[in-house]
């Protein structure tokens, strides 16, 4: 979880080794020459036209909405549960039955279940997607808590700090490494479920689109949608989580 | 005036399903202005006391009187117990009420024990000696009445932690609270303290109480210290094992 420094050279591999990838994949989409394989050009060209008519960035702001609900909903009530079963025994006794059977029930399951007690409507769809997430979440803040170093927090007791600075300024920074750990591997699981959700029961946003494509065998528009995403989610991760990181758990460099 | 007055009749906890009694018939005041140190052998409930007179503990039987107002107490751990996360002036921050905005008296205080040009490092960074330095600030910084230090400056070598014994009595002089410090090293009390108490074998209670009107400075090896310490060990020699019955050679004389 330390965040790495790349040097200067490392910076140029990393360059050059996606476009080798690219360069693999235009080679390979060469020799196949077939409507089933497009090349790199073709992907990026139906980009450009996708985002010029404005489909895209729709589809691709919806379902990032959805992204955004469930992963907050996901983060509010795993760490809270997560973090009583760290707590107490007794609280970890009675759910971490629970959380075997959350852990290890399909995604599919749970969404298929969502939509038909909740109906295919948006807040189904969300907690669908949150609850796939919940016991992940849960999981490791029940490790944070376990690992909460009881003799700072007899520190706070000494000089009497009042609950609000003694949650923030001794509790949760040390939750913030696993915090931080949750964040990723949520994101990462719910970047792929948000897509199944929709394609299972919305009739918009990037999981419905790919489907849709499937459909046609339109491989073009498909990787065209699949590239979107990838440059989202590599944003997401350089200018929001690790600056985030960098400024929760910097003091460790 | 008493900063302190302990009357423990009893206090006991349970160890793998066994009652174990950690302290009896403990009775002890301390004069506001005084440095007590208590010295008794492992295992006598030195750090139970502690705990109890910090507020840490309340399960016991008797009571405890301290200083009335919860900014009143300050307390040094066996080891430094700073919060990684902050940096040296936010962890002596971390006593004051109201949290200060601006510089003011954490940084003055940590400029006056040597640590100014270290304000903004992190507890990492820093050597044991300096550690603890900053764990005395944060002790000192809020003007306690009472201080508690429970084998503050073990584990650190020789010159280190006369150094820092220095600074404990240069502070002390200078602000006065009444002190407990709480020792296994005879000549580490005997050097320091207005008074040493000792305690027996668990559970734990004063066998005896020594007043010392030694001039100071006197350094743990100084020959002051080394010859009453001989003379107090000719007279009670199982002390250090928590007993203080008298000599052969001294009840015959």
């Amino acid at each position: 979880m330390a965040v790495q420094v790349l040097r200067f050279g490392d910076v140029w591999l990393r360059w050059f080794s996606a476009l080798s990838l690219l360069a693999l994949w235009a080679a390979v989409a060469g020799l196949a020459a077939a409507p089933l394989l497009p090349g790199p050009l073709a992907v990026a060209a139906a980009l450009a036209r996708l985002v010029a008519n404005g489909q895209l960035p729709f589809d691709l702001g919806v379902t990032l909405l959805r992204v955004a609900a469930s992963f907050a909903l996901a983060m509010a009530a795993g760490s809270a549960v997560g973090i009583l079963m760290g707590r107490s025994r007794r609280v970890d006794a009675f759910f971490d039955l629970w959380l075997v059977l959350g852990l290890n029930i399909p995604a599919l399951v749970i969404i298929y279940l969502c939509y038909i007690w909740g109906g295919l409507t948006e807040a189904a769809a969300i907690i669908a997607v949150a609850l796939n997430k919940v016991p992940n979440t849960a999981t490791i803040l029940r490790e944070g808590a376990r690992a909460v170093d009881r003799e700072l927090l007899q520190v706070a007791d000494v000089l009497r700090l009042p609950r609000l600075r003694r949650l923030r300024l001794v509790y949760l920074p040390q939750l913030y490494p696993y915090l931080m750990a949750a964040t990723r591997s949520g994101l990462s699981l719910i970047w792929k479920i948000v897509l199944v959700a929709e394609f299972v029961g919305r009739s918009n946003g990037v999981g419905f689109r790919l489907n849709l494509y499937f459909q046609f065998f339109d491989i073009t528009n498909i990787l065209a949608y699949s590239a979107s995403f990838i440059a989202v989610v590599v944003a997401a991760e350089s200018w929001l989580i690790r600056p985030l990181e960098r400024r929760l758990t910097g003091w460790r460099a | 005036m008493n900063a302190l007055e302990v009357a423990i009749r009893r206090k006991a906890y349970r160890q793998d399903g066994r009652e174990v009694t950690a302290l009896t018939d403990l009775v002890f005041a301390v004069p506001a202005g005084q440095l007590a140190c208590i010295v008794g052998p492992s295992g006598c409930g030195k750090t139970t006391l502690l705990s109890i007179v910090a507020g840490l503990d309340r399960a016991f039987e008797g009571s405890v009187r301290g200083p009335a107002a919860a900014g009143r107490l300050g307390m040094v751990f066996q080891t430094p117990r700073l919060m990684p996360w902050l940096s040296v002036r936010e962890n002596v921050r971390l006593a004051l009420e109201p949290p200060p905005r601006q510089e003011g008296r954490a940084e003055e205080l940590l400029r006056e024990m040597q640590l100014g040009a270290l304000l903004d490092a992190y507890p990492a960074q820093l050597s044991g000696g300096q550690q603890r330095r900053v764990a005395l600030a944060r002790a000192f910084v809020r003007d306690p009445d009472l201080l508690l230090l429970d084998e503050p400056f073990q584990s650190l070598d020789a010159p280190t932690a006369q150094h820092l014994r220095e600074l404990l009595l240069a502070l002390w002089a200078r602000r006065r609270p009444a002190i407990l410090f709480v020792t296994h090293d005879l000549r580490e009390a005997l050097s320091l303290g207005d008074r040493v108490l000792f305690l027996s074998a668990g559970p734990g209670r004063v066998v005896l109480d020594l007043p010392l009107d030694l001039p100071r400075p006197r350094g743990p090896e100084s020959a002051a210290v080394e010859a009453l310490r001989r003379r107090l060990l000719e007279s009670y020699p199982d002390l250090l094992r928590g007993l203080a019955s008298v000599s052969a050679a001294e009840s015959a004389a």
